[in-house]
């Protein structure tokens, strides 16, 4: 039951490859691609303390 | 715990408490004797404790009425007090075994005080006890703050927490009685594990449950580390726990895979634990606290998501560079070289992001020690992943397997790295949940940050020279082809190095004792009720993303 070698050599080296590298640019196009730049910096910026609401919100100080 | 339940949670923690005792009760009457025996009764001591702690609580006041429009921050206090416990009870075990290995004449005669029984009660106390609850604690803040919403409710992240350390007591308890599966990292019997199964489902519901009520559009990316740390582990807990006991009466049982199945299925499983147990999680705790700590963003938000698919794609294939040079087949053999050799690029993008976030904040680095331990994670992050590739690839493995330069390279990651960066979490944390601007003894910081550190260097310089050593004593030959040193030789040439491996061990304990005292100092001298200062709940349906 178990493939052979040539079997699995043929699928790593067609099936595999493409699998592999098809992620690979499908992750850096939505990664990179100029339109989500603005929204990833925000989200990048929104963990930071007091980036979540304006100065003059409210009681309390923001350190 | 009790005073944040309200009446009707509280009642059903009561059920959970009976159904707890009563599951020991099974496992004790079943058993009989024996280490099942002994945990079944530990499990009817948690049933029962909890049962009066929370039955003696039912009269207490219900929490304030505004409790669900803030954060649940007990859970993660509690589990951040269990780190500190397993991390100096783990590593004081660690220094024990490292003065054996100097001193082997000291071990005490009784069997449970064995190198071998207490080699794995360090392991698995520092990576699931020490790890796996600031893992765990960490995770639990993370997905509140940046999805700004609470957890999904009050009952689960205690089951959570206390399910978890039972797993991780009936895990090092059972070594010591010398129940084992024999499986490095996955020693614990087939009822823990199965324990811990139910332990890790109750985690991911509640976990998808919390994101899901989140009020913010994008998943932070600590987030997704976290998620990926919780759902691979379960994958690999299962597939490489799958055993038959020998009697539904019994701890021990065999394992269904067998040969080198049996081998590539524990490498799988062994360092993708090193992946998603060791890195995973802790990359999420670098992604948050690292920005918060230092006030600046990540420097590519981009990069990490690409580091992300490169790390979870790649590290779960490296497992078999562990099995150089065996039974497994050759191409099985190059597979994980290559993959662990392509690994260094998603790592180096992780650990270089993470040093590229704090240019333009040396200052801060250079003043304060918290952002220094987090400092000295991400570099020791790089170290370490760089040197794991090298060692990965066979003709260099053929040098450093089996000798005690592997163990200085878990080393200068499970020090460097993972540890620094859960005490960087802490120094963040503890402060921030007690309602106070700084820790207790913020000098102690100070003082923890190089005992840290410098434990750390002499254990890896000593083990790197160590594992050298012996790799070249064994591959000596004379001129008639035969070998220069007999292996005891090569033993007696380590005495040195373990000598300086235990004083590096005990300088790194004596700093965790430190941060153990200033966190329970810091804990203490919280007022009555406080509350973390940062920004409350946000509630209200998720924003939209804004329009591109």
């Amino acid at each position: 039951m178990m493939p052979s070698h040539e079997t699995l050599v043929v699928l790593a080296k067609t099936f595999g490859l493409f699998w592999m590298m098809g992620f690979f640019v499908i992750v850096a196009v939505l990664a990179f691609r100029p339109s989500r730049k603005a929204a990833y910096e925000r989200v990048a910026l929104s963990i930071l303390p007091g980036a979540d609401r304006p100065l003059d919100d409210g009681p309390g100080e923001r350190k | 715990m009790i005073r944040s339940l309200s009446s009707s949670e509280r009642q059903l923690g009561i059920a959970l408490s009976v159904a707890l005792a009563l599951l020991g009760l099974v496992m004790l009457g079943a058993a009989k004797v024996g280490p099942m025996a002994v945990h079944g009764a530990m499990a009817i001591a948690v049933g029962v404790a909890l049962l009066f702690a929370l039955g003696g609580g039912l009269a207490e006041p219900e929490p304030r009425g505004d409790r669900l429009a803030r954060y649940y921050d007990e859970p993660t206090r509690f589990g951040i007090v269990m780190t500190m416990i397993w991390a100096v009870f783990a590593m004081a075990v660690g220094v024990w075994v490292a003065a054996l290995l100097y001193w082997p004449e000291a071990t005490p005669l009784w069997p449970w005080t064995s190198f071998g029984r207490l080699r794995p009660v360090h392991t698995s106390g520092i990576i699931f006890g020490f790890g796996g609850n600031a893992l765990i604690a960490t995770s639990f803040h993370v997905v509140q703050r940046t999805s700004r919403a609470r957890l999904a409710d009050s009952v689960t992240p205690w089951v959570v927490l206390i399910g978890f350390n039972l797993f991780c007591l009936w895990a090092v308890s059972g070594y010591l009685m010398g129940s084992t599966q024999s499986k490095e990292y996955a020693e614990a019997e087939w009822y823990a594990d199965l324990w811990l199964v139910v332990v890790w489902v109750v985690y991911f519901v509640l976990y998808m449950r919390t994101l899901a009520r989140r009020n913010e559009p994008h998943i932070y990316v600590a987030n997704w580390y976290y998620l990926a740390f919780i759902l691979v582990v379960a994958m690999l807990h299962i597939v490489n726990n799958l055993a038959l006991p020998v009697s539904l009466a019994g701890a021990k049982s065999f394992t269904i895979w067998a040969g080198v199945q049996d081998a590539m299925v524990q490498w799988w499983y062994g360092h993708n634990a090193v992946a998603f147990f060791l890195t995973a999680g802790f990359l999420a705790m670098l992604y948050y606290f690292l920005p918060v700590r230092s006030g600046r963003p990540i420097w590519s938000y981009r990069l990490s998501i690409l580091s992300f698919w490169g790390i979870v794609f790649f590290y779960v294939w490296v497992g078999s560079h562990h099995l150089h040079y065996t039974a497994l087949p050759y191409w099985v053999q190059t597979l994980g070289m290559t993959f662990s050799v392509m690994l260094l690029v998603p790592s180096w993008a992780a650990a270089g992001n993470a040093i590229a976030t704090l240019n333009g904040a040396w200052h801060k680095v250079r003043d304060d020690a918290t952002l220094r331990f987090m400092f000295v994670a991400a570099v020791f992050y790089g170290l370490s992943t760089f040197e794991g590739s090298f060692l990965a690839i066979r003709p260099v493995n053929s040098l450093s397997h089996y000798t005690d330069w592997t163990v200085g390279h878990v080393h200068s990651g499970t020090l460097g790295w993972v540890a620094m960066i859960i005490f960087g979490a802490i120094y963040t944390l503890a402060p921030q949940l007690s309602g106070r601007e700084t820790m207790a003894w913020p000098r102690a910081i100070e003082w923890h940050f190089w005992l840290a550190v410098t434990g750390t260097l002499v254990y890896v310089v000593a083990l790197w020279n160590a594992g050298i050593t012996q790799g070249l004593m064994w591959r000596t030959y004379d001129a008639s082809g035969a070998l220069s040193y007999s292996f005891l030789q090569s033993v007696m040439a380590m005495a040195p190095y373990y000598l300086l491996r235990t004083i590096g061990g005990a300088l790194f304990l004596a700093g965790a004792v430190i941060c153990a005292l200033n966190t329970w100092a810091t804990m203490r001298s919280a007022r009555a009720g406080a509350e973390a200062h940062d920004r409350p709940l946000l509630p209200g349906p998720a924003l939209p993303e804004p329009a591109e």
